[in-house]
């Protein structure tokens, strides 16, 4: 195979032009290389080994921040106007530089390694020398759109599972032209293929294709039968010849995938707004101390300027005074903040990755935040947009109850052993031994009803070797009851256009198949006619209850009665049920109706309706035998995750590709629906069934809206046959203003891009913050138009995951990242946030109110040494601890009252309201750390006699005052206090006096006389008792206010975080004592019995009877494949278990590391 | 309450589920069990809570009232303007003729009383209001390394090539490299201040007062250095100018003691040291403690501050003090300090009350709410 393995892609092409047409011809490369397609390779990274340094740089000073400290550094470096010296600036912007450079290039080696990973993977593709001819084998996923030639199948039919693209579960068939059906799998006859394609350009249209095949000559019509998407997955095919249409970024399935938006969380947002206005708000501190600069040298200045060099006139030195002090204060916004902001983001992005919690062992997945940028963005999230299939269901189906006859079976009591049958399916559970035993007995109407099952179905069966049964079902309801009569002792084994062989109890039976009355979405049933060895006409029914009941012979009422009672009961449990029935018919009634069966099937006009006509006529009188329960099962744990969300005032919406009666279903099953809700309106297609009133939302698209009860509404209704695109301007108003009156919101039907626009409209109208979640490549458009997008990493591949934001294996840890992570981070986010304005504008405001007692000469209060440091070193790590390791209530408490993760949805923690409050808090700070230092020393002297008031122990004074009040706020500010949080706070309390020692020491002063004149200063104040105390009246007065506030808060207005919190400290040491233990998770009730509803949901599509009674389905001999590709079945094919379904366990192997 | 579902996934770990192709050990992606990276630590979780906030209240206010008398009993302090800015002062005539380059000196005398006698040993600052020494232009108007000893900054020819600290300009060289140089030095305060003492007989007692000792250890045996070399000064500082405004050349500044000459000077040393706010003293001299210890060091009755007027500060309404002072185990006297721990003390314990009183009223009903869920 290695020979024929290539890689798909080479660089991307840049297209200019507009497509308008696509012409290729296979087997002529330079012809289709002349017209420069999009090639199928993927190139994400930015940077290569010589053009990192100058464009990363380049794209740093981009940011308006770097660009902004490195204008600081350019004022600097005027003489006249530098009020600090240059490493103040020179030292936090190089730090900054590189950390981000250092992230910036580990990235991109990421994306390198990813790039070149996606661009290897393997398909074959024909020797004879073109790229555009592939292979495929079965099961495999299809990396590009393909015109499909030939296949292993009779009639050159292809099975395909389109899961990836609309969510659907069940096979779809594509049939490749006769023409192309030829060439069959020989290499000559395909190198010799010269065929020409013409078609449409590129779009996102996934059910539409058109286009043309010129072949010798003759020209063949293309439409969306011949083309297999990429994205879709190869089902019971050995193998398929395709000739690439689109590639990479030109398959409907990219274009399908919205546009990729870097994404900014609204903290990002409104940090952003903060900054602008602290920069307009520095400008006026610096006008103010400008204009006092002014009036001071025009009144004392000119005076004094024998004492002063260089004077210059008012008004000049003015201006230079704005730009000292627009260096001197720039600390309100210091480089640090961003560098601190990503640091913690990151950090909380690593508590997610490693969170054991989070963990799925099945699977060996740990969470994954892909995207370390939007953390504090999960603890505000107000909608979730889930995707249905896969994401809330594991998308497999399993017989999980019954009821025949009036009895109903399967209450979970033991395992069920099937080691009595040796066709048995070893994967098929079921729990109650009776209905073994009745069959076992011969109790004859249990053995019809899996006789039924048995039958009545378009399951494929495969045996591969004797007794290893493989069925092919289009769905996987179908395939889910066929397994279950297998079991039962009623095996499917074989099946031609018009007998199926069936073994029943160990016996081999054949019956003929005299008609298959086809499944569609309005008869929702179908109906096999059988003729048992015996002779005896039956037709067997199976379908919606509500259908089925109508047309059962009036004998059955008591039974009726019963199996609705059943029926409710499994409906209830959120099964899917179906309603089976049989009717005896006579051979000579048969006869007729067959006659005039064949008539209406080659009838030229109203085929259809005169076939619907006699199917209604022979389903009639039918005698019931029971009903069917299929669970579709969901994720373990959906229920109380989506209760625990909805608790924490999180709207869930449902977008689904999938069917009304599916979608619902599953709501009910996952308590999104209740019983109590009111269906207000549904939104069909065309008409409006119960008591609704439609809006016309997309062709073949509706929506279902549940409200809690009455509030009835009343909608001017649109008109009903026009087309209105619900997604278009006037509608999308009226459609969100209904969605949000609701509780739940279930959209069925919905396009990839359509669940993209869904959650704009949100996004664009609501203000709140989304996040989409989904598993397929149908839901990467919504993960993308999502604030926050959440891939599961299940079974459908990696599309979800590889663009989505955060990745877990299981619904259920989406509870845990929102309520723990999500709040969490939102938390440690605003309180960083909070405490480092607090600090830098504290830090800052000592310099303006310094501004009047020094001339407005933008003198500094500290030491150039502290400035530089303050925020790398003094105060640096204190703040990351406190913002990476805080939690004000543990995660047991999240969960136990989801209510505290409101405030994030408020954005309560940190917003402009708060901001104010800040600045007002550190206004208050600085003026106690400027005055009482100020009044305290101002005329005093040191126990000795000599100064202390000098500029130097001032210096030392106010910063050292300054330093200790912050950490007092941050000491006030921390909850949860860990010996990180003790370490690097007192760590830091010490560097700065270790720091302080050294630069005044002698040693430091003499090495460089220039930088470190405070020489002495620290050992000649620091022994002050008053400055001392001056230091404990600063801190106390800063802290006092704060301190009794909070008190008061607490005391006469407690939040819900302050009662979990009192009430949890208390609860942990008593837990300590062991005396009392945390409640136990009460499960919840996930059962309804009260209103009738229909269970009914079948997953299946209309066609299937077709094909099986004309016998396309069938199989004759396999083509073998040539020797030339030597491998028949991929290995993991033949260690599969025996299952009805074989799909849902292969997975891709991950893209990334 | 809902459960948290993750509580039974917790190591949940099925020994049959560890992966793929029994790789479980080698594939495992699990993440380490630590307490970190679960978010685990132990933690001590603080709450401000009646029990601890009311007696912190309490206790601060408790300590600090106290201290606040112990801060505000100690220490004496007697300050004169001696300005000269009204017409009755006895400086107002030498106010009024000041220059810079005043040859003539100008003297006048102070009286005053001591009501009470300064025990110990008093020390004697002279106090400058309204002059900016914390100007930026001011303060970086100096060079540190010239102050150092470092030659270089003192010859002509390695000056005049930039090669000595700019920050001096303009007072950095005239024809020659000004030492020392800069603004601040220039400015050198340089009344000189005597002071005696008037028996009840009428006779005056000059007060010895001693000059040494007034600047910071490292000031005067680190940061500031004669250039070595030689030992006679007038040598070393051959080539030098002196600043414009001073009348004595560096090393001439203490005529009586030679080895307080050159840039260690003494009350050039602390004059070097730049105030941090527009008013300002500098220690000026010690006024020691007689040895018999008997009398106190400077008795209660009336005195004479002989000043000699030479600097001028009217120009800028800057105003001249003499301040006497005692110094206690904790500095100089301060008020501010005294009174700002009484109140913060009494604002504390007030609001000490004022919350458990609240607490009282309030609290119970807050303690039983429950959590509404």
């Amino acid at each position: 195979m290695g020979s024929l393995l290539s890689q798909l892609g080479l660089e991307c092409g840049g297209k200019d032009v507009r497509e308008k047409e696509r012409h290729l011809r296979a087997n002529d490369r330079e012809l289709n290389l002349s017209y420069k397609y999009a090639d199928n390779a993927i190139k994400t990274s930015k940077y290569n080994i010589f053009t990192f340094l100058p464009l990363n740089l380049f794209e740093q000073f981009q940011r308006l921040a770097n660009a902004y400290f490195l204008f600081l550094l350019c004022l600097q470096s005027i003489p006249e106007v530098s009020s600090l010296p240059w490493y103040t600036t020179v030292v936090p912007l190089v730090l900054v530089l590189s950390m981000t450079m250092a992230k910036d290039s580990s990235d991109d080696m990421n994306r390198h390694r990813c790039d070149k990973q996606v661009n290897n993977r393997k398909v074959e593709i024909l020797i004879g020398g073109d790229l555009s001819l592939i292979l495929l084998y079965l099961s495999l996923l299809l990396q590009a759109d393909l015109l499909l030639l030939s296949s292993s199948e009779p009639l050159n039919l292809v099975y395909i599972e389109t899961a990836e693209l609309d969510g659907e579960t069940n096979l779809k068939v594509k049939q490749a032209l006769t023409v192309t059906g030829k060439l069959e799998d020989s290499i000559e006859k395909l190198a010799n293929f010269n065929g020409e394609v013409r078609c449409e350009p590129p779009n996102n249209r996934l059910d539409k294709f058109t286009g043309t095949l010129t072949l010798n000559g003759e020209t063949y019509s293309l439409d969306n039968e011949r083309i297999l998407l990429r994205g879709c997955t190869l089902r019971n095919t050995q193998w398929c010849f395709g000739l690439v249409v689109f590639g990479g970024p030109d398959t409907k399935l990219m274009q399908n995938c919205g546009r990729t938006t870097f994404k900014r969380t609204s903290i990002d947002r409104l940090m952003n707004v903060l900054v602008l206005n602290i920069f307009g708000f520095l400008m006026i501190m610096c006008l103010i101390l400008a204009i006092g600069n002014g009036i001071w040298e025009y009144q004392e200045g000119s005076k004094f300027a024998a004492f002063l060099p260089k004077g210059v006139n008012a008004p000049f030195s003015a201006f230079l005074t704005f730009w000292s002090y627009v260096i001197i204060l720039n600390t309100v916004v210091p480089i640090s903040l961003y560098i601190s902001v990503e640091i913690i983001r990151l950090g909380n992005s690593f508590y997610i990755n490693w969170d054991r919690k989070m963990y799925y062992p099945k699977s060996d997945t740990p969470a994954e935040a892909r995207t370390t940028t939007l953390n504090e963005e999960l603890g505000q999230i107000k909608y979730i947009f889930s995707d249905k299939t896969g994401t809330l269901t594991q998308n497999i189906m399993t017989f999980n109850k019954c009821s025949i006859n009036g009895k109903s079976y399967g209450e979970p009591w033991q395992k069920v052993d099937f080691s009595w049958n040796n066709l048995a399916d070893p994967k098929f559970c079921f729990h109650d031994n009776s209905l073994v035993e009745e069959v076992r007995e011969g109790n004859p109407e249990v053995q019809a009803f899996f006789r039924l099952l048995a039958l009545c179905h378009t399951v494929m069966p495969e045996e591969k070797k004797e007794g290893e049964l493989y069925y092919q079902a289009q769905s996987p309801d179908e395939g889910a009851l066929v397994t279950a009569a297998r079991n039962f002792g009623f095996v499917f084994r074989s099946r031609t256009p018009e007998r199926i062989t069936v073994v029943e109890m160990g016996e081999l039976v054949t019956y003929e198949l005299l008609a298959v009355l086809d499944f569609n979405n309005v008869r929702k049933r179908m109906s096999v006619i059988v003729r048992s060895p015996e002779g005896k006409l039956t037709l067997y029914c199976k379908g919606a209850d509500t259908i089925i009941f109508e047309r059962l012979n009036p004998s059955c009422s008591n039974l009726t009665e019963v199996t609705t009672e059943h029926l409710n009961e499994f409906a209830g449990e959120g099964l899917r049920t179906l309603a089976l029935a049989y009717k005896d018919i006579d051979p000579e009634y048969m006869e007729d109706w067959k006659l005039r069966h064949h008539e209406a099937n080659t009838a030229m006009d109203e085929r259809e309706e005169k076939l619907d006509a006699l199917y209604e006529e022979i389903e009639k009188g039918l005698q019931l035998l029971g009903s069917t329960a299929v669970e579709d099962k969901l994720q373990d744990g959906v229920p109380q995750t989506i209760e625990q969300l909805s608790k924490a005032d999180i709207k869930i919406w449902v977008l689904t590709g999938d069917k009304q009666e599916t979608a619902e279903n599953i709501g009910y099953s996952c308590n999104m629906l209740r019983d109590e809700m009111n269906e207000v309106f549904i939104v069909l297609k065309h008409h409006s069934t119960w008591n609704s009133i439609s809006l016309v939302f997309h062709e073949q698209s509706f929506i279902t809206f549940l409200l809690p009860i009455p509030p009835h509404l009343t909608l001017p209704p649109p008109s009903l046959s026009t087309q209105a695109f619900a997604l278009e301007k006037d509608m999308e108003m009226e459609l969100l203003r209904t969605a949000c009156m609701c509780q739940t919101v279930i959209c069925c039907r919905v396009t990839p891009l359509q669940k993209a626009q869904v959650v704009e409209l949100v996004k664009k109208y609501k203000q709140a913050v989304t996040l989409a979640v989904g598993d397929g490549a149908n839901d990467v458009s919504m993960i993308k138009a999502a604030h926050i997008g959440v891939g599961i990493s299940g079974q459908e591949g990696m599309q979800a995951v590889l663009s989505s934001d955060y990745s877990f294996a299981q619904f259920r840890y989406l509870q845990r990242l929102l309520l723990v992570h999500g709040r969490w981070s939102y938390l440690r986010m605003c309180k960083f946030l909070r405490y480092f304005f607090y600090k830098n504008f504290t830090f800052t405001f000592v310099h303006f109110w310094y501004g009047f007692f020094c001339g407005f000469s933008a003198q500094t209060v500290y030491d150039e040494w502290f400035i530089t440091l303050y925020n790398l070193v003094y105060t640096a790590l204190p703040v990351l601890s406190l913002s990476l390791l805080d939690q004000d209530v543990n995660d047991w408490w999240s969960f136990q009252y989801p209510q505290l993760y409101t405030p994030g949805q408020l954005n309560q923690y940190f917003s402009k309201r708060a901001f104010v409050y800040t600045v007002l808090h550190s206004g208050y700070s600085s003026l106690v750390l400027f005055f009482i230092p100020w009044a305290a020393m101002y005329d005093t002297v040191r126990d000795d006699g000599k100064e202390i008031v000098d500029y130097q122990s001032f210096a030392l004074l106010a910063q050292t005052c300054l330093l200790i009040a912050v950490s007092i706020q941050l000491g006030l500010d921390t909850h949860y206090w860990t010996a990180v949080n003790q370490f690097f706070l007192w760590g830091s309390l010490s560097v700065y006096f270790a720091v302080i020692f050294t630069m005044y020491s002698n040693g430091m002063f003499l090495t460089l006389i220039s930088s470190f004149p405070f020489i002495g200063t620290a050992r000649n104040s620091l022994n002050q008792p008053n400055v001392w105390l001056t230091m404990l009246l600063t801190s106390i007065l800063c802290v006092l206010p704060v301190v009794a506030y909070r008190f008061l808060r607490i005391l006469l207005w407690p939040t819900i975080n302050d009662k979990v919190r009192g009430r949890g400290s208390t609860h942990l040491s008593l837990v300590r004592q062991d005396k009392v233990l945390p409640p136990a998770p009460r499960r919840v009730q996930a059962r309804r019995t009260s209103t009738r509803r229909s269970g009914y949901a079948f997953s299946h599509a209309q066609g299937y009877g077709d094909l099986v009674t004309s016998g396309k389905f069938l199989r004759r001999t396999p083509k073998s494949r040539p020797a030339l590709f030597s491998q028949t079945d991929s290995p993991l094919a033949q260690t599969q278990p025996q299952s009805y379904r074989t799909i849902s366990e292969w997975e891709e192997p991950p893209l990334s590391p | 309450m809902a459960p948290s579902y993750n509580a039974k996934e917790e190591d949940g770990h099925q020994p049959g589920a560890t992966g793929h192709g029994g790789a479980g050990t080698m594939t495992n992606k699990k993440p380490d069990n630590t307490a970190f990276k679960q978010q685990r630590l132990p933690a001590w979780q603080p709450i401000l809570t009646a029990g601890t906030v009311l007696p912190a209240f309490f206790v601060i206010g408790l300590i600090f009232i106290p201290i606040g008398f112990i801060l505000i009993v100690y220490g004496l302090t007697l300050l004169i303007d001696y300005t000269g800015v009204d017409m009755s002062s006895p400086c107002y005539n030498c106010s009024q003729s000041y220059s810079w380059n005043n040859t003539q000196s100008c003297t006048c005398s102070v009286h005053f009383s001591l009501d009470q006698p300064f025990e110990s040993n008093v020390f004697m600052y002279y106090g400058l209001s309204n002059f900016y020494q914390n100007h930026r232009r001011y303060v970086k108007s100096r060079d540190d390394s010239q102050l150092n000893g470092d030659k270089t900054s003192l010859q002509y020819h390695i000056c005049t090539l930039n090669r000595c600290s700019k920050e001096c300009e303009p007072y950095r060289s005239s024809d020659k490299p000004i030492a020392p140089c800069g603004a601040i030095a220039n400015s050198l305060f340089n009344d000189t201040l005597e002071l005696y003492y008037i028996d009840p007989n009428g006779s005056r007692t000059a007060i010895p007062l001693v000059k040494k000792g007034i600047a910071w250890w490292t000031d005067k045996h680190v940061k500031f250095r004669n250039p070595s070399g030689n030992n006679n000064l007038t040598v070393v500082f051959q080539g030098t100018s002196k600043p414009v405004n001073w009348r004595k050349p560096v090393f001439e500044l203490d005529p009586l003691d030679s080895d307080n000459n050159g840039f260690i000077n003494e009350d050039f040393i602390v004059w070097m040291r730049t105030a941090a706010l527009p008013t300002f003293r500098k220690l000026y001299c010690i006024i020691q403690k007689k040895p018999n210890n008997m009398t106190p060091t400077l008795p209660r009755g009336e005195y004479i501050l002989e000043v000699t007027y030479n600097y001028p500060v009217r120009s800028f309404d800057g105003r001249k003090r003499m301040i006497l002072s005692t110094i206690s185990w904790m500095g100089g006297k301060n008020p501010f300090l005294g009174i700002a721990y009484i109140t913060v003390g009494s604002v504390c314990f007030c609001l000490g009350l004022v919350l458990l009183s609240i607490h009282y009223r309030y609290g119970k009903r807050n303690n039983s709410a429950e959590i509404s869920s």
